[in-house]
């Protein structure tokens, strides 16, 4: 087994050298490997030195003890890993990213794919409709942010005005910790919907209009048509919508950092790239925040097989 | 036939007023920070809220010029963000140009590993990157805040997808007349490419002008603040007072909503497809 192993990487390069070897026979190859490699030279250095190796220095970060920046960094083997897996604080931050993509996923991917079936009409105006709900997209994270906390306002907001106004009790959103979460994920929805409904909308305009006609000769309901027609010829989409939606909302943090600056109350806010930042640069643990980096990238990986591997081949590719 | 576009389960009506009332909901938090930013420093005390500001107070603007330096926010948002914009559009136009048309040995490979770093989240790099500046003497520098990002993978994928689609036959004839590969690219293929350069121009520029966990950790200096971190700390300063950070934040968004408004076009197209073919 082991040599079987073995010979297989002795093959693999001794392929691979008399490929190489084939390369410099004639003039032209020889000049093409260089000229490739000249092409490519800004980008892989850039690549080399910026993301390479950092990623290798991360990894053996994410082993040591490294502190703040006056301690020696020593060689502690998992324990950055396993003491983040045991610690409460890094649950939370994991639970409260789930708890976010769990009220914002399901009713982005509702309303993107509502709207982008409504603005797939002959409507007069649809341009517009298209433009406002852009423009929360095109608009600066921070400056979105701040709005909304002129609207959460608890003493002084619009939504609490207009709750009033409607005979509903006053509420301190961002301020307790029941809402603070909610309030946060409506605000991503909120943002992020405008880039989905396209997304769908070019999805809708590349199905075929031959389906239709097909199904309208065979009598199909406007319910038949979107459920036997649309729905499956738009799962590719949808699917796309979704990963993204999840691996996104594992990475997101500037937003919760400008309206719940301290991980909101009771920490109900925290996120897990929030956890890794309060980790490295307001407590300097650069050991344990590295593991936490390669967690997260555990996670991302984990989707994108989970992907790959279960729901992309029941995915409907036309 | 029309009808299999509109063939839907709500009629016309309805689909006005489901549109209206979720566009309402997009636009009304801007109108409200519009005229939030008007008021005067008594009225946004005022509770149920006024609509429309009593008094118009221009001076709000200038109060908050006076505050923070905002000019400086721009110029640094400005600069870091075009440094950044002209160099990965070059150095990815390159790439992506010997991916798709240059035969050459380990090409497969480099593509692999160019395609890799795209799953790698930037909180990974983030950490090194940050110890790596600081022993450069970097922090609170532009090389800091540019240097880091002269690459950008994706941006190679995109353009390579579209490169490699584009017609062989005037790049062959222009072999035949003895160009060299970088004339070609120059004078044939970019100026087919035109709009994926388009596209992955705007995408970069827009990802990397609201940048900001990097510029948050690498500066500490007011003068070295880039636009979102600039408001970012004017608004947990101003906190309390509404209609300054709402002045703050209109300021920061009206150059690329007002851009967004002349290429509406070009932003939505673009963005959808560096989104379906990403």
């Amino acid at each position: 087994m082991f040599s079987n192993f073995l010979s297989g990487i002795l093959n693999y390069g001794r392929r691979n050298l008399s490929e190489f070897k084939f390369q410099w026979q004639t003039p032209r190859r020889r000049r093409d490997f260089l000229t490739g490699l000249a092409f490519l030279s800004p980008s892989l250095i850039a690549l080399l030195i910026f993301t390479y190796i950092p990623i290798a220095w991360a990894f053996n970060l994410s082993f040591t003890s490294w502190e703040a920046r006056s301690t020696p960094d020593a060689f502690i083997g998992l324990q950055n890993y396993t003491y983040t897996l045991s610690e409460p604080e890094f649950w939370n931050a994991f639970k409260n990213t789930l708890y976010f993509s769990a009220i914002k996923i399901p009713l982005d991917m509702v309303l993107a794919l509502g709207i982008a079936l409504l603005l797939n009409q002959k409507l007069r105006g649809i341009g517009f409709f298209r433009m406002a709900y852009f423009l929360p997209v095109i608009t600066s994270v921070v400056a979105v942010a701040a709005i909304w906390r002129v609207i959460y306002n608890p003493s002084f907001g619009l939504l609490n005005s207009l709750l009033e106004s409607l005979g509903l009790p006053a509420q301190r959103w961002l301020r307790d910790p029941n809402l603070a979460m909610p309030s946060v994920a409506f605000v991503a929805l909120w943002k992020g919907l405008g880039y989905d409904v396209v997304i769908f909308l070019a999805g809708l305009q590349s199905i075929s209009r031959m389906y239709y006609e097909a199904a309208e000769i065979d009598g199909a309901s406007a319910w038949q048509r979107f459920r036997f027609i649309t729905f499956p010829l738009l799962s590719p989409v949808t699917f796309f919508v979704l990963v993204v939606g999840i691996i996104n909302s594992f990475k997101v943090f500037s937003l919760i950092h400008v309206l719940a600056p301290d991980g909101g109350p009771l920490n109900s806010a925290e996120v897990i790239v929030f956890y890794l930042y309060r980790l490295a640069f307001q407590e300097f643990k650069f050991g344990q925040a590295a593991a936490v980096s390669f967690i997260l990238l555990a996670v991302v990986l984990c989707i994108t097989y989970v992907q790959r591997r279960f729901i992309e081949p029941r995915v409907n590719y036309e | 036939m029309t009808s299999y576009r509109t063939g839907l389960f709500f009629g016309r009506w309805a689909s006005y007023i489901l549109l209206s009332t979720v566009s309402l909901v997009m636009i009304f938090p801007f109108i409200w920070m519009v005229f939030t930013a008007f008021k005067g420093n008594q009225e946004v005390y005022v509770y149920p809220p006024t609509f429309f500001p009593q008094e118009f107070h221009w001076d709000n603007f200038s109060h908050v010029l006076e505050t923070v330096p905002f000019v400086r926010f721009y110029f640094n948002s400005l600069l870091v963000t075009i440094l950044i914009t002209v160099s990965q559009v070059i150095t990815s136009a390159l790439a992506a140009y010997a991916f798709a048309r240059i035969e050459f040995f380990g090409r497969n490979f480099l593509f692999i590993l160019y395609l890799a770093t795209l799953v790698i989240p930037n909180q990974v790099t983030m950490l090194p990157l940050f110890l790596l500046v600081s022993r450069l003497g970097w922090i609170d520098t532009y090389q800091a805040l540019v240097i880091p990002f002269l690459a950008n993978a994706f941006a190679v994928f995109f353009l390579r997808q579209f490169f490699a689609g584009l017609p062989r036959e005037l790049e062959d004839a222009a072999r035949v007349d003895g160009a060299g590969r970088l004339r070609i690219l120059m004078q044939i293929i970019l100026p087919l490419a035109r709009p994926a350069l388009a596209t992955i121009t705007l995408f970069i520029f827009l990802s990397e002008w609201d940048s900001y966990l990097w510029p948050l950790i690498v500066t500490n200096t007011q003068a070295m603040r880039t636009l979102p971190i600039g408001l970012r700390f004017f608004v947990e300063e101003s906190g309390a007072q509404l209609n300054y950070m709402m002045a703050g934040a209109l300021m920061a968004v009206i150059p690329i909503i007002l851009l967004f408004f002349a290429a509406q076009r070009q932003f939505i197209e673009g963005i959808a497809m560096t989104g379906t073919k990403g």
